[in-house]
């Protein structure tokens, strides 16, 4: 799975990106989400308050229980602020 | 199909009108807003992040569903990011109908939304040297969802 973090998210985890393959049990945002908090001291602060983060799968906005699969595009971000 | 444009650059508000239309004799009135960064509180600077590719989807989206809400001749959404201090222009909205209710409202209507769904970040930046994200406002959030109601009927009120 290809990662984008954006934002605050990006600042804390230190990166703008990552390929991961997390174990096959791994199936929706909410379970990716668990899985990357364990993976760094940085991710876990960038995903303590799971409510502040916002995702997309594939540049879709996506809801925690949306499936998720190898191959798949998949953005964290905080709650966005244009206009 | 609306013309959308996310840069870096300043955009100028009436060659884009020009450019909307141009050729055309059915157009009764346009509309538009321009947002500007305002100095709050010693801002020396916003910077504005994005997700390219995803971002013009959003607006995209956002700009199709005023399309079929309301019968418009032209849109066009230019949101800029990077560096921008106090003064400097980011978003431009512009509609064009061949009524005036049309072009307004969808005009209010897209600021609306892409406040609330078009994937930007601001970071503000302060004389003192701070630096913050602005965090999301729930009366954005109130502001879109006001759309969420189909539209009242006019009255006297």
């Amino acid at each position: 799975m290809n990662i984008l973090y954006f934002a605050w998210v990006r600042q804390k985890i230190g990166r703008a990106g990552e390929e991961v393959s997390p174990p096959p049990e791994v199936t929706t945002v909410a379970a990716l989400v668990d899985w990357l908090a364990a993976q760094s001291p940085g991710h876990a602060d960038a995903f303590a308050n799971r409510r502040t983060i916002r995702c997309a799968v594939n540049q879709e906005f996506a809801t925690p229980d949306q499936v998720v699969k190898p191959g798949d595009e998949i953005a964290f971000f905080p709650p966005v602020t244009g206009g | 199909m609306a013309t959308v444009r996310v840069q870096q650059a300043p955009f100028d508000l009436g060659a884009e009108a020009a450019l909307l239309a141009a050729g055309r004799t059915d157009i009764g009135g346009m509309a538009s807003f321009v947002g500007l960064c305002r100095a709050d509180d010693g801002l020396a600077a916003l910077t504005l992040e994005h997700y390219p590719g995803m971002t013009e989807r959003a607006i995209q989206a956002i700009a199709a569903q005023a399309e079929a809400r309301w019968p418009l001749t032209g849109c066009t959404v230019i949101h800029r990011v990077g560096r921008l201090p106090p003064g400097e222009q980011i978003v431009l909205v512009l509609t064009a109908s061949s009524h005036r209710a049309a072009a307004l409202e969808s005009c209010a209507f897209l600021i609306d939304w892409l406040k609330t769904r078009a994937p930007f970040w601001k970071r503000e930046e302060f004389a003192d040297g701070r630096e913050r994200w602005v965090e999301a406002k729930a009366e954005d959030d109130a502001a879109a969802s006001r759309w969420d109601a189909p539209a009242p009927l006019r009255d006297d009120h």
